[in-house]
């Protein structure tokens, strides 16, 4: 569904990312991990269009994302940070978003709406949210015009346990349904269960892009954060790219 | 594209800043008005201070909104819509709110107490001094990432056309004071929208005689026709060109 090809990307003299090759497909959840400055909300924000890369393209559906627009309907993003002009309200953001996307009534999916109550605060605000509320706001954004692509940067950030498990389930739900998710955290076990493959950057590098089975059967761990520790103990327990 | 300024327009007007400089600039026009029975020598106070003020509030308040409003521009920018689409959004909502502010807070009150072809010149060139800065403030956002060097930028560029030019411009005026330099000061003039805006509004106000040769050359040249489009078109293509390049740099923006 997504191609990314030799992507390069500098901002002035640092290099953000170099020479990056991935694929994503239909039904799978991937999880891009990498410490500070690794390169993954530049690579996500590529495949949004958001910066322009230096070198290489991204595809969408075998369709280059430069000067495209379209091809956005068919995602739903989730930003680290959210914030939003101070005068409008919750119930405005999402009128106006329903607005731009256009989309029938029937296909919108309100249950993070529900599940986070957000009804009860359609009359507040944007300026009088916490930083938590806005980010729940935020993910009801991403989920309700049913996308096909789900990208969530560092979605369970400031969002307390329950709503991070509400949150979870509703990704849980829409992997079921087949779509592509992605999603940065530095949280892992927050990550757990849900992911199905893993993206490793570093140093502007992607280091490896496997399932989590593969990863499973190579280090002999079960949890995630165990994994990724034991990879970065023991960087020959992947066999392609060594060069970490 | 229209549903995005609607909503734009509905957070700006409940904004504490317009509606604080909407009430200040009405307050100020019609105690202005009301000092003094001539209504011409209200239009030459109100005059000095549009002229100062409504560019400062106009380039700071838009370089700040759009700094504060960058994490919501990158939002809609993940939204099926064109680059083009949300900064125009942008522009046009921040311009609708201040050009209302102005509205009422100036032209309101020149109606009322005053009515002249001065006072509509002034009106005219209020509302175009607000869009030209918008225009410069947006400029002056999107080509620096970081929002202190923006803002720094604003009032550097709102100080340059304030104050610094006419600087500039006496100087040249007593370094060449051998030449005739009546048209040239035409050209010299047309390269600063305020002092357009000024020039355009004096001359309306019969007060030309006092400014000797120089008054007289731009009386028959301002005062003409061609000097009307003259002024216009140079006032627009001040508003337009800013507009031009932040849209082009816009385009290719990393966000």
């Amino acid at each position: 569904m997504i191609q990314i090809k030799n992507f390069t990307k500098k901002y002035g003299k640092t290099t953000a990312l170099k020479n990056v090759n991935i694929e994503f497909k239909k039904s799978e959840c991937i999880a891009l991990i990498g410490p500070n400055g690794s390169g993954k909300t530049t690579l996500i924000k590529s495949i949004l269009g958001l910066v322009i890369p230096t070198e290489g393209e991204i595809l969408f559906n075998h369709k280059s994302v430069l000067k495209e627009w379209q091809y956005r309907k068919e995602i739903g993003y989730m930003p680290q940070i959210s914030r939003f002009p101070d005068n409008m309200k919750v119930g405005q953001l999402l009128e106006m978003m329903k607005d731009v996307r256009r989309t029938e009534h029937h296909k919108l999916d309100e249950d993070l709406i529900q599940a986070f109550n957000i009804e009860n605060i359609l009359n507040k605000t944007m300026s009088s949210l916490s930083g938590g509320t806005r980010q729940k706001v935020s993910a009801c954004i991403a989920f309700l015009f049913s996308p096909q692509v789900l990208i969530l940067d560092e979605p369970t950030a400031g969002l307390d346990p329950l709503s991070n498990e509400k949150l979870k389930q509703k990704i849980e739900k829409e992997k079921q349904k087949g779509k592509l998710i992605l999603i940065t955290s530095h949280v892992l076990s927050d990550l757990d269960d849900v992911v199905s493959q893993v993206v490793y950057l570093q140093e502007s590098k992607l280091v490896f892009h496997k399932t989590i089975k593969e990863l499973e059967t190579s280090t002999g761990e079960q949890k995630l954060n165990r994994i990724i520790a034991s990879i970065m103990k023991e960087p020959e327990l992947i066999n392609e790219n060594v060069d970490v | 594209m229209k549903s995005i300024i609607k909503y734009i327009i509905l957070d700006l007007l409940r904004n504490k800043i317009i509606i604080g400089y909407t009430i200040f600039l009405f307050i100020l026009s019609a105690s202005i008005f009301n000092l003094g029975a001539d209504s011409s020598k209200g239009i030459l106070s109100l005059l000095n201070i549009v002229l100062i003020f409504l560019p400062l509030v106009s380039i700071i308040f838009s370089t700040i909104y759009l700094y504060n409003s960058s994490e919501f521009i990158e939002l809609m920018l993940t939204q099926p819509l064109k680059r083009r689409t949300i900064l125009l959004s942008e522009f046009a909502g921040v311009s609708a709110a201040l050009l209302l502010a102005v509205f009422i807070g100036v032209g309101i009150p020149v109606i009322i107490f005053d009515g002249s072809t001065a006072g509509w010149w002034l009106i005219i060139a209020s509302l175009f001094l607000t869009i030209i800065f918008i225009a410069l403030a947006f400029y002056a956002s999107i080509a620096t990432r970081d929002k202190s060097k923006g803002i720094g930028i604003s009032i550097l560029l709102w100080f340059y056309f304030a104050l610094i030019y006419d600087g500039l411009v006496l100087f040249f005026l007593f370094s060449f004071s051998d030449y005739p330099l009546e048209k040239p000061m035409i050209a010299l003039c047309a390269l600063n929208p305020i002092d357009l805006a000024r020039i355009a509004i004096l001359l309306k106000l019969d007060i030309s005689a006092l400014m000797g040769y120089t008054g007289a050359v731009f009386q028959d040249f301002f005062g003409s026709s061609e000097g009307i489009i003259f002024v216009i078109c140079a006032l627009m293509l001040w508003a337009v060109l800013p507009c031009w390049r932040a849209f082009a740099l816009f385009k290719k923006k990393d966000m």
